[in-house]
């Protein structure tokens, strides 16, 4: 479905998306829109929200012990350290994992994810098949990101049936001893922060 | 309600398929659908919990054929009508566009960042004591309402154990029915697998569950 480049206004666009562009043109004369809000809203999600900020959330835990209580015991605030605040992140907290623990995130009900830290969630986080499936099979899930897990490691999936956001501070990966703060940011995965991937020892 | 939405648990949905590199939008409308819906939200015409349970009612097999941005889009057009801001006429165009229905405000370009940074949080005092702690066993109601819940089918009925309390929050159970907040003690309910599925893992589920869905345990 993806375009082809050729999208002459009007002329080529799909029923749906004639569909969408007569309500929003409906709604800006109906005086309930600015077109100019909607440009900021999408410029946002697309260019500076995303999961890169998680990772620094992640880089910083790994090498600030003080930041990584402060992380465990409210969230929320020591992401708005970072600058990291707002919709869809206003009740956060943090789930580490641990050799015994493997946390995963996931909203059956619809799609809720903590978009401050990770942006606007994939396809897959919204879509039915991870949805109605990782919570009564995470493994066979996981397996589908080429994820394995020793079978007595706990895999904890957290249903976010609330307006609390849930980010997985992964484990530090082997090898990685020395790095700096925003080296480390580099290798962090936006699935190793949602639990359907960890993050391989690094070379 | 025992919705479309509610899949936790189901089968038949086939692989997950994930993609490498995905763009944040697909296509260009799938954008203007995302920020429509942000800004008309923040009309003040509805809250996030009215929202979720619009596009909640989608009829099934609609919801099931459809793309996450085209349950937004068809969400979207049931809150213009069912709250007065626009008819199903103009929205099809078969009429020209009446005067529009008065909004609390008008999300403009420059109060974008604002509101973004502000978000909504959902905590809300309330003056009695929490009826569960961590480590205190519960069940979960087995309750089926045809209004909007929280309580997803495949955890009601069954035993779990407090582990986190969060605070108090809006109930969305009152909330998404323009019932008010009525706010209530919410917490992380861990389920084992061998509860829920009656499988021998040492896998386990957590879900964020307001107070009114446990009883004791």
């Amino acid at each position: 479905m993806a375009h082809d480049g050729h999208d002459h206004e009007g002329s080529e666009l799909s029923p749906l998306a004639l569909r969408v562009k007569a309500l929003e043109t409906l709604l800006t004369e109906k005086g309930y829109i600015d077109p100019a809000a909607l440009d900021e809203l999408i410029e946002t999600y697309e260019t500076k929200v995303g999961p890169r900020n998680g990772a620094r959330v992640v880089a910083r835990a790994w090498t600030d012990a003080a930041y990584a209580e402060r992380l465990r015991k409210d969230a929320t605030a020591a992401i708005a350290e970072l600058g990291f605040v707002g919709r869809q992140g206003e009740h956060m907290v943090a789930l580490f994992n641990t050799p015994d623990r493997h946390n995963v995130v996931v909203c059956t009900l619809c799609s809720c994810y903590p978009w401050p830290t990770l942006g606007l969630p994939p396809v897959w986080y919204k879509s039915t098949p991870y949805r109605s499936r990782v919570v009564i099979d995470p493994r066979s899930v996981l397996a589908e990101f080429g994820t394995a897990l020793p079978d007595d490691t706990e895999i904890r999936v957290w249903d976010s049936t609330s307006e609390v956001r849930y980010l997985v501070i992964p484990m530090r990966p082997k090898g990685t001893e020395g790095w700096s703060e925003d080296q480390l940011a580099e290798i962090v995965t936006r699935d190793s922060m949602i639990g359907t991937a960890v993050l391989g020892s690094a070379a | 309600m025992n919705g479309p939405h509610d899949v936790g648990g189901m089968m038949g949905f086939g692989p997950i398929a994930p993609e490498k590199d995905e763009p944040v939008f697909h296509e260009p409308w799938e954008r203007r659908v995302f920020a429509a819906a942000l800004a008309m939200g923040a009309t003040g015409a509805w809250n996030i919990d009215i929202s979720r349970h619009a596009r909640e009612r989608i009829p099934a097999v609609d919801y099931w054929n459809s793309s996450y941005y085209e349950i937004w889009f068809k969400g979207l057009l049931r809150l213009l009508q069912e709250h007065g801001l626009a008819s199903a006429e103009e929205i099809s165009g078969s009429t020209p566009s009446l005067p529009p229905a008065k909004v609390k405000r008008v999300l403009t370009k420059d109060m974008v960042q604002g509101a973004l940074a502000k978000g909504g949080p959902a905590n809300r005092p309330l003056s009695t004591n929490a009826k569960f702690k961590p480590g205190d066993k519960v069940r979960t109601k087995n309750i089926h309402p045809t209004a909007h819940t929280r309580l997803p089918r495949y955890v009601r009925g069954h035993m779990g154990e407090i582990v986190l309390i969060h605070g108090t929050h809006v109930l969305p159970d009152s909330s998404a029915h323009g019932k008010g907040d009525d706010p209530n003690w919410l917490y992380a309910v861990r389920f084992t697998a061998k509860e829920l599925w009656n499988k021998a893992t040492p896998d386990t589920v957590m879900l964020d569950l307001w107070e009114p869905y446990l009883d004791p345990a």
